[in-house]
């Protein structure tokens, strides 16, 4: 099952519709990070309101490309995990540590807008 | 998990001869005798009660009131060998005096004065033949004890009842998820968490968070007398699983013994964002979320009020 992946501006949305099974994770990462050199994106926001369960192999999954994309030069953040999700992982211990987290959509916008503040090239 | 001990009613002694027979001619006489002294013996009981400063908590003709019930459903479940009648008024005599204060060893205390006030008429009627008193007591031994075991139990059942009750009244109460500003929520906790309490205030809190999108949340503790292990690793998880949700939570009130245990624990205070009371932790807060607070005017005058 593919994720769409939707281009906003600088950055990339990826909305996951359904439940992911591991070889569906592997093709999002690899897609993230063709798209990403591809538009030059500089945030990425991964969707996963429709999530019931985030697993340990999706946590890491996360996290690894939440890595790689920074290594490709773009903010990852994580939206929309529910809040049994949420309570799940944590008694699991799985933190989802060293990526961005934001409630929804909206927020996860404006966490890449302050995370890619730009420094403009004159230095004003 | 602990098991809730279950009540059942059950006959506390094994008689040595079989369970009265309820159209036992002894019985029946028994009872006829017990129906002919009822005024009486239950003067004597009434007294006998207020003499073991018994029912303090209720006055001299509620006593002698709820002593007549008490007696003629005794009498009745002698005559007829169902406790049920007995069942339901034990049930709702206890549900009135509960809230006044009557104790359970009051209860018990009283079924057995009147077991011992009935035993004693029976000794003094049928003195002259012991044989027969003996046949007598074997018929009225295993039914008094069979009721001094419902009343008990029922009033001990609904006991545990109200204490349920307030458990879970006081469970709602204490645990409000407010907004005091947009994207910023407090969660003010009162009184003792318990490991069940702890994980209802977290799944509160993450719906609060949801439904208010909410950005920081501040948990102020200032109620709460102590914590142990169990709590303060699931109040580090609360804060883990609201960082998932996008959400920042400061921690108030903290009181000194609640921070010495914290680090005697070995808590990760990193995890932790504290702050020591909730002026400031809503101050941090604000300050989180951007709002800068300053005085624009004079204050208004309370003593005019604009019209």
């Amino acid at each position: 099952m593919q994720v769409p992946i939707l281009k906003q501006g600088g950055y990339l949305i990826a909305s996951i519709q359904s439940v992911l099974s591991d070889a569906d994770l592997l093709q999002l990462r690899d897609s993230l990070g063709d798209r990403v050199g591809e538009f030059r994106s500089r945030g990425v926001i991964i969707d996963v309101t429709v999530l019931d369960v985030i697993d340990s192999f999706a946590t890491r999954m996360l996290r690894a490309i939440a890595h790689m994309l920074k290594l490709r030069g773009a903010e990852t953040v994580i939206v929309g995990i529910q809040p049994d999700v949420a309570f799940a992982m944590v008694q699991l211990g799985l933190t989802l540590e060293g990526v961005g987290t934001a409630l929804d959509l909206e927020e996860g916008l404006a966490y890449l807008d302050t995370k890619t503040k730009r420094i403009p090239a004159d230095g004003n | 998990m602990k098991k809730k001990p279950e009540f059942k009613i059950q006959n506390i002694t094994q008689p040595t001869k079989p369970t009265a027979d309820y159209s036992d001619p002894l019985l029946r006489e028994l009872v006829s005798h017990l129906r002919q002294n009822r005024t009486q013996l239950r003067e004597e009981w009434a007294r006998r009660i207020t003499d073991a400063q018994l029912l303090t908590a209720m006055t001299k003709e509620e006593i002698f009131s709820e002593a007549t019930s008490v007696y003629d459903n005794y009498v009745e479940v002698l005559e007829t060998g169902s406790v049920e009648a007995l069942q339901a008024y034990a049930r709702n005599l206890s549900e009135r005096i509960i809230p006044r204060g009557v104790e359970t060893h009051e209860v018990v205390g009283i079924v057995l004065l009147l077991r011992d006030v009935l035993a004693r008429s029976l000794f003094k009627k049928y003195q002259a033949d012991f044989d027969l008193l003996n046949r007598v007591l074997d018929a009225y031994e295993p039914a008094a004890n069979r009721i001094a075991n419902t009343v008990a139990v029922s009033f001990v059942q609904e006991r545990e009842r109200v204490i349920r009750q307030q458990q879970e009244a006081i469970r709602e109460l204490s645990t409000p998820v407010l907004q005091v500003r947009e994207r910023l929520l407090i969660l003010p906790i009162i009184g003792v968490i318990d490991a069940q309490r702890a994980r209802q205030l977290t799944e509160q809190l993450l719906r609060g968070i949801r439904g208010n999108r909410a950005k920081v949340v501040v948990v102020d503790i200032t109620g709460v007398p102590t914590i142990d292990q169990i709590v303060a690793n699931h109040l580090v998880k609360t804060v883990e699983a609201s960082r998932l949700m996008g959400a920042s939570v400061i921690i108030t009130g903290l009181s000194a013994e609640i921070a010495q245990i914290l680090v005697t624990i070995g808590v990760d205070l990193s995890k932790m964002n504290a702050v020591g009371d909730l002026q400031g932790g809503i101050e941090e807060a604000e300050r989180l979320l951007g709002y800068k607070v300053i005085i624009s005017q004079e204050p208004l005058s309370l003593k005019e009020p604009k019209l």
